[in-house]
């Protein structure tokens, strides 16, 4: 066999050991959230459909995949069934520079921090587009709405990745990791405090999950910019809405929580492989998302506004600034 | 003063972190749900479900057609039409309830001097064709007869309360 189809068989195979995990993650994530957020509220979620519930996933995904996809008359069509693609697929493609371990990345590129946050961007074209090409009223405020919102918190959430990308000095990520190396007190959780949370807030802001999802907002426009959609195509936005869910948690563990090392270097947490310590890693922080579902009601559409730009972006900017000054002086090493 | 404690609350999100205490604690808290087809809410002796008519130990129906039950039933839903029968007594030969219209408020029940028609803990039935809302006299005999034991038993526990 010569060397290119070699690479090629090679990079096939791992990029199916990245997404069918991702995609199974998905599926239970959701059956996760029913049950977590069944038991925050006193009942005991599903609980029939095989042992414990354990299949619901299984049943939903089959449910959707044999129901009808229906186009309004309207709507663009073409437009209408391209949405969904362009919302799932950069929440897929990201994974691509994600470091797992020390060796173990797709594509080790050296801007891999901004093809991230370039994917990330991407992700709204597909809800604004899905609102367009709707031709419904629900759908086209909901997609107005989510624009103005992710475009408000890129920004602070670019800024939160530049103090990290300064305190590690490279846009790498597998860099950035390697620069947290030691243990839980060198992960940039502490130094960067402040950026970690709004990095988080911002990412619960830009996967439009509640308490910012105005975007699909059920009580207000019915479910915003999907609801005309049905059956597969629907089922691609939910995939898409938490693939980014997941994406987000991966990227804070990757960032602020030490990606795959474990948090004390020492012999039992050595044991475990780093792959199952970004794995819990991200499961905590997807716990988070959850718990944040199942406790806040939905921001008010202007309070959303302001938090982004009067409380968000002043906060990285300010804390920039003492990352920046601080590293002038001997106390420097505290952010490296 | 009050300014900065509010501008410190709210950096150090304390009423949201508060707020994530309460769920949080709910998270461990012992679950409410009833698993219905398997398990069920508790019933008073009152509740007002399917109706039934009763008979006397000795097999002889009570009612005795005073159309008390169907002047009183506030939508109308219960139908009698009544005949002397062999030995001298008045008896109903057509009892009829459509249970579409029936409210189940419980008068008929306490309107009744005899304590015939009665209504029954059973709430899970259904109909499949048109027509079989409207129970028969026959029906709601069998209906007494199937559930007598706990008519009597409800009864008698809130006798002292009549």
């Amino acid at each position: 066999m010569p060397g290119w189809s070699q690479l090629t068989l090679r990079n096939l195979a791992f990029i199916i050991a990245i997404l069918v995990p991702v995609i199974l993650g998905v599926a239970y994530l959701t059956f996760a959230e029913r049950k977590l957020i069944g038991y925050m509220q006193m009942r005991v979620g599903p609980n029939r459909v095989g042992p414990r519930g354990w299949l619901q996933p299984i049943a939903d995904v089959l449910k959707l995949l044999l129901k009808e996809i229906i186009v309004p008359t309207n709507a663009n069509r073409f437009l209408f069934i391209i949405a969904p693609m362009l919302t799932l697929a950069p929440a897929l493609v990201a994974w691509a520079v994600m470091p797992f371990t020390d060796t173990l990345v797709l594509a080790n590129i050296d801007a891999s921090l901004l093809f991230i946050l370039a994917l990330t961007s991407m992700g709204v074209y597909g809800v604004i587009i899905a609102g367009w090409a709707s031709n419904s009223k629900y759908a086209f405020l909901g997609s107005l709405r989510s624009a103005a919102q992710i475009v408000s918190y890129e920004i602070a959430m670019g800024f939160a990745l530049v103090g990290v990308l300064m305190a590690a000095q490279s846009l790498n990520l597998r860099e950035i990791v390697l620069q947290q190396q030691g243990g839980l007190h060198q992960w940039y959780l502490w130094p960067l405090f402040p950026l970690f949370m709004v990095f988080f807030i911002a990412g619960v802001a830009e996967t439009n999950r509640a308490p910012f999802d105005v975007a699909e907002g059920e009580s207000e426009i019915v479910a915003g910019f999907h609801v005309e959609y049905s059956g597969m195509t629907f089922a691609l936005f939910f995939l898409a809405e938490y693939a980014n869910m997941i994406l987000i948690s991966a990227l804070t563990a990757t960032l602020f929580l030490g990606g795959w090392y474990p948090p004390f270097d020492v012999a039992p947490f050595t044991w475990i492989p780093g792959v199952a310590w970004l794995v819990i890693k991200i499961c905590v922080v997807l716990f988070f998302f959850l718990w944040f579902r199942a406790t806040f009601p939905r921001y008010r559409y202007d309070q959303i506004m302001r938090l982004g730009w009067k409380v968000f972006i002043p906060i990285t900017l300010v804390w920039i600034v003492v990352i920046g000054a601080a590293m002038q002086t001997p106390i420097g090493f505290l952010f490296h | 003063m009050n300014v900065i404690k509010r501008y410190l609350q709210s950096f150090l999100l304390f009423e949201l972190l508060q707020g994530l205490m309460v769920t949080g604690r709910h998270l461990f808290a012992r679950k409410i749900t009833v698993q219905y087809p398997e398990e069920c809410t508790p019933l008073s002796p009152r509740f007002r479900g399917l109706h039934a008519l009763r008979r006397y130990p000795n097999g002889e129906e009570r009612c005795i057609a005073c159309k008390l039950c169907e002047a009183i039933c506030p939508a109308l839903a219960i139908t009698i039409e009544s005949q002397e029968r062999a030995d001298g007594t008045r008896r109903t030969t057509l009892y009829d309830i459509d249970l579409f219209k029936c409210i189940y408020c419980g008068f008929c029940e306490e309107s009744c001097p005899v304590d015939a028609i009665v209504e029954t803990r059973f709430f899970e039935f259904h109909f499949e064709n048109r027509g079989e809302n409207i129970i028969t006299k026959q029906q709601l005999l069998t209906v007494g007869d199937k559930f007598e034991k706990q008519i009597a038993a409800d009864r008698a526990a809130d006798a002292r309360y009549r």
